[in-house]
């Protein structure tokens, strides 16, 4: 640790910006971003995969609710759909009186609940798509074999939907770490909320945000790189041997 | 032999798409170590007739009888449909088909594609597929190409991964719909080595072809459709050598 402190403080010799204690907070700004992004992707993506089924079922009121709120999600920007989930959960009846007040009253669940329900329509779509592309001779093939639908669907579609969904839901991942910038509008000290007290602080919007667009491009790289694994090793599948 | 039960018997097969009746009464009976091949020119029926007999196509009229079992059918709004799914699973993991374009499972290696049903369907221990399937992979002479995926794969050796993949059921028939019109010509003949393999250890089979010499040489019956009706069935002496009918004298006359 000696050695690394030495190294910080010889680094930020002359530099008023750029102190221990501005980069302690653009620290908690990456785990409150790292925690908001993760968690609201990871419920997203087990709420995507059941309605992405239901929403291609061949009854019109399974499918048609599901399409209702993929649309209506995808149809409004975030931050309005942030607005009125910060704002307006305080005028629901007898919610500052029930138990889930201490919860929604700070600023992280309002926005954790409207990234989680605006991904997961992205991805059931997007999910949707990949299991609607599934070869019809495949299909024919399962069915074919004795595999009832439920076997079928978890065996044949779903596997081979999520490998073709890999890089639509790769660029989803992405979208939503970028989108996340703005739950800084709702006083959450993300990395984006890090950089605006920055400049507020010292008036420097070059140091503030640049410094944050350069943590955000870090991490982009790091989930451009994890995909890239995964198609490399999910997507073999699809490549000439010749490829290899 | 009069206590085994009929592996496979279809009875006044009736089956209309919107308006056109393509199907008009057809009955086939495969007893053990048949190889009945139905040939006709395209839009006989042929193709959907063999789908009708694992319910690919939902007949409108007519009886099926698999080993004995006879499968229950009920109307519905949307027309006849079987009273019960389980038993048409049951069946079809008796009788496993051969696709025109293979139809291999794509995400899957081929001998995770050969242990698939067998594991998933039957129940058979992982251990024993893989063994099994091995066996049928140096049978089919594709050994060395159990880990390559479909796509890495040419037409013959993916239909050669089909047909290892349909046997790995046990099947009491196989159905073969048109195994080899999606070949290049010079692949066909390493897909009907096999064929005729299976003919000769006494598999029973039905086989939807266009291959008129495999039908002389390997059918104990041959059956000639014409407009979803059996215009002359026989044997491959009497069908194809001395056909009556016109229509099928014409269409087995060479082309060129």
């Amino acid at each position: 640790m000696e050695p690394l402190n030495q190294w910080l403080a010889a680094l930020l010799e002359g530099n008023v910006i750029f102190t221990p204690q501005t980069l302690g907070y653009y620290w908690t700004g990456l785990v409150t971003t790292a925690q908001l992004v993760f968690l609201s992707l990871l419920v997203g993506l087990v709420l995507a995969v059941p309605l992405a089924i239901l929403r291609g079922s061949k009854h019109r009121w399974i499918k048609l609710p599901v399409y209702f709120y993929t649309y209506v999600f995808r149809g409004t920007p975030l931050l309005v759909q942030l607005y009125i989930i910060y704002y307006g959960v305080v005028f629901v009846d007898g919610i500052q009186q029930s138990m889930f007040w201490p919860i929604l009253k700070e600023a992280f669940y309002p926005a954790l609940i409207a990234f989680t329900l605006n991904t997961a329509a992205y991805t059931t779509e997007i999910f949707h798509g990949a299991i609607k592309a599934t070869s019809r001779g495949e299909i024919e093939a399962a069915r074919a074999y004795g595999m009832s639908q439920g076997l079928t669907m978890r065996r044949i579609i779903l596997p081979s939907a999520f490998r073709r969904a890999l890089p639509a839901y790769g660029n989803e991942v992405i979208f939503m770490l970028h989108a996340s910038a703005i739950a800084s509008v709702v006083t959450l000290m993300d990395i984006t909320g890090a950089a605006r007290f920055v400049y507020a602080r010292y008036y420097a919007p070059f140091e503030a945000f640049i410094f944050a667009a350069l943590i955000y491009l870090c991490l982009t790289f790091m989930i451009l790189y994890f995909f890239r694994y995964l198609e490399k090793r999910l997507l073999a599948h699809l490549k000439p041997l010749n490829g290899t | 032999m009069a206590d085994t039960p009929i592996p496979l018997e279809v009875r006044n097969i009736k089956k209309r798409f919107g308006d056109t009746e393509v199907l008009k009464g057809l009955s086939l009976q495969a007893r053990k170590g048949d190889v009945i091949t139905l040939i006709g020119a395209s839009g006989s029926g042929k193709s959907t007739f063999l789908r009708c007999m694992n319910l690919l196509e939902q007949p409108d009229e007519g009886d099926l009888i698999v080993h004995g079992e006879e499968i229950h059918f009920k109307q519905t709004r949307h027309g006849r449909e079987p009273a019960d799914w389980k038993q048409v699973v049951r069946m079809r993991a008796k009788l496993s088909m051969v696709f025109q374009s293979f139809n291999l499972w794509a995400h899957m290696t081929l001998l995770e594609n050969i242990i698939e049903a067998p594991i998933h369907v039957l129940g058979v221990p992982r251990k024993e597929a893989v063994e099994k399937a091995r066996a049928l992979l140096d049978r089919v002479g594709l050994t060395e190409r159990a880990d390559a995926y479909p796509a890495q794969m040419s037409g013959g050796q993916q239909q050669r991964g089909a047909i290892a993949r349909a046997l790995a059921m046990d099947p009491e028939v196989m159905l073969f719909d048109e195994p080899t019109s999606a070949l290049d010509p010079e692949l066909v003949g390493d897909v009907l080595k096999v064929m005729r393999d299976l003919a000769e250890e006494g598999r029973t089979m039905v086989v939807v072809t266009h291959e008129m010499g495999f039908a002389r040489d390997v059918s104990s019956q041959v059956i000639y459709l014409h407009q979803g009706l059996i215009e002359e069935a026989g044997t491959p002496q009497d069908v194809l050598v001395n056909p009556t009918s016109p229509r099928l004298k014409q269409f087995l006359a060479p082309k060129y």
